[in-house]
């Protein structure tokens, strides 16, 4: 008997050390960045960092907007062409495809979550960026391609798996009975699904855009290989642009003997760290007002 | 008469034959009880009677259910106006994730009722005498749907417990309260036939005696089908017994004759609790 609570006890500790662990961890984060941006914002204006879009390290210029709007501008426009994308293809997969087209679509759709962001990167240049120079010239636009579309293109693709599987899990989880209970009412299966499915599982949905979400904002290598990183803030989706992963990703470790450089780039990290955890705290709220309007139904 | 007959129906999961040529007619205005062992295709009959059977994977049927002459699976049969006319209730209450009043709005909502149509529905309603009208309230300030949300929620015995709270989440009432919902939800889309899975089996004994009384009571205006493994309860309240053993309709008549002088060896030995 006391060798088991004894172990039980052992037991507590560990897990209780790992989580604290963890969460120490995330402090260390946050503490190192701010302290290694803290040189750059005691030295030059902190809304004059926020608002002006001149990057001209060299003079000692430091304007983060180019980086800020096209690092929401790229998440936004590829969270605007997966969503609905990838909410028609879970709500297909989970109701409409039969279990043998499941069985193919899953595994594909595994697959395409394996594949290394570099390889996006590659396929971003060989075939997207031609594509959106195509399309930019059809619209009059004399562009490279490298631009503000293909790196939305990318990262789209690249969110797909994530809340594809994630939705149509959550979709799959809606007990059979219900679908049943709306069915034999004589609801048309479209009505099942819009009124009865997804509306009882709409916190698991929000909560793999979420996932998405999270994932896009911090994606940097294919997104770098073809928004053309230029820091100007884009005029139109075909003109090219510049995050704030590309922008620690191309310069970290080079060009440090510019004053104030590292500590610009610690500054972008943070700032990038500040726009996930907002997007964060958004979403958790919006999911627990749902939950609160019992629209869940494990309310 | 009866508007309700099964035709030598056979239904398989694969090469799995759950019923083998099945043939009754369902008396109309009556409670008819399925009784057998576990497995024995209860379910599987029951759902076929208005082809929600086909939502399961792998199924096939043959063989006709006519329902004012009609085969339903006649090839251009109208699956939604058939479901209209047979309500399923399911085995386990499922509150569709809205409100209690959404909930029984659902299917008038679905079916996209006029407000004349809701009108007419609750005319008829009235002179069945089940639901007492009560005189001093102010109808004006309700609109139709209100009136048909009340009134199938007293036909289903729930509305004293809820009409306080008819726009919270269906999925706070109890399981007893749930199903009793789940009732109303059936009844407001007026069928003809209620088919009802072991309607009792998730509940608490004083919710399923609630819901046990309001099926005595409906019978005067519906023809409800009932699926149960409690002998007490088939006995308590079917006017129609049908009795399946291994996918097949070993006996089936008036539950006077059938509960006292059984014909099959079968049914005997059912009936005496040598096999469940
Ligand atoms: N979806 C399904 N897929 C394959 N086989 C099924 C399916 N549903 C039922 N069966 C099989 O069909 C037969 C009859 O099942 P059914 O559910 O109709 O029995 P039941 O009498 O309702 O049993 P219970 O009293 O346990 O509910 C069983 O052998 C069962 O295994
Ligand atoms: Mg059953």
């Amino acid at each position: 008997m006391k060798a088991r609570k004894k172990a039980d006890s052992i037991a507590t500790f560990f897990f209780y050390s790992s989580a604290i662990f963890i969460g120490i961890l995330a402090l260390i984060i946050l503490a190192v960045l701010v302290v290694k941006s803290l040189p750059i914002l005691s030295n030059n204006n902190f809304f004059e960092l926020l608002f002006s879009s001149s990057w001209r390290p060299s003079r000692g210029e430091f304007g983060f907007l180019p980086f800020i709007v096209g690092t929401i501008e790229v998440t936004l426009i590829a969270m605007a062409i997966a969503i609905p994308i990838c909410l028609l293809s879970s709500i297909y997969l989970s109701e409409y495809a039969t279990k043998r087209m499941r069985s193919i679509f899953m595994p594909v759709i595994d697959l395409l979550a394996g594949i290394p962001s570099v390889v996006f990167g590659l396929f971003g240049i060989l075939v997207i960026v031609p594509f959106v120079s195509f399309l930019g010239k059809m619209f009059g636009s004399s562009t490279t391609g490298y631009s503000l579309l293909s790196g939305s293109i990318i990262l789209a693709i690249m969110v797909f798996p994530i809340i594809i599987s994630v939705a149509t899990a959550v979709l799959r989880s809606v007990p059979h009975e219900l679908r049943e209970s709306s069915l034999a009412l004589g609801a048309t299966r479209w009505q099942t699904v819009k009124k009865v499915v997804v509306r009882s599982s709409i916190g698991g949905l929000i909560a793999a855009v979420v996932l998405g979400f999270s994932r896009a904002i911090g994606e940097t290598m294919a997104v770098l290989m073809v928004i053309g990183n230029v820091a100007i803030i884009p005029k139109s989706l075909f003109d090219p642009a510049y995050t704030l992963t590309s922008l620690i990703a191309n310069n970290y470790g080079e060009m440090m003997s510019i004053p104030m450089y590292d500590s610009a780039l610690l500054l972008a990290a943070l700032m990038l760290l500040l726009i996930v955890a907002f997007f964060n705290i958004i979403s958790h709220i919006i999911l627990s007002k749902l939950i609160k309007h019992n629209y869940t139904n494990e309310a | 008469m009866t508007h309700t007959k099964l035709r030598k129906l056979k239904i398989s999961y694969g090469d799995n034959h759950a019923l083998k040529e099945i043939n009754v007619d369902i008396p109309d205005k009556q409670i008819t009880a399925i009784i057998g062992p576990s497995g024995c295709g209860k379910t599987t009959l029951l759902k076929s009677i208005n082809r929600i059977i086909e939502l399961s994977e792998g199924v096939k049927v043959r063989g006709e259910v006519l329902i004012d002459g009609a085969n339903i699976y006649g090839k251009d049969a109208d699956v939604l106006a058939l479901r209209k006319k047979v309500g399923f209730l399911p085995q386990r209450p499922c509150p569709l994730p809205m409100s209690i009043y959404d909930n029984v709005a659902f299917g008038p909502r679905i079916h996209r009722l006029s407000e004349e149509q809701i009108t007419k529905q609750l005319e008829k309603q009235k002179t069945n005498g089940l639901v007492k009208k009560e005189k001093s309230k102010k109808y004006q300030d309700y609109s139709k749907m209100d009136h048909l949300v009340e009134h199938y929620l007293k036909l289903a015995g729930l509305w004293d417990e809820v009409k306080d709270r008819l726009h919270s989440s269906a999925s706070k009432l109890s399981i007893g309260q749930q199903q009793r919902l789940a009732l109303a939800r059936v009844l407001a889309i007026e069928p003809e036939v209620i088919l009802a899975d072991e309607p009792t089996s998730a509940l608490d004994p004083l919710s399923a005696k609630l819901v046990e009384e309001q099926f005595k009571l409906l019978k005067k205006d519906y023809t409800i089908v009932i699926v149960t493994h409690i002998l007490r309860q088939a006995r308590r309240i079917a006017d129609y017994v049908m009795f399946m053993y291994l996918g097949e309709l070993i006996e089936h008549g008036p539950a006077e004759k059938f509960f006292n002088a059984p014909q099959k060896d079968k049914t005997k030995e059912y009936l005496s609790g040598e096999i469940s």
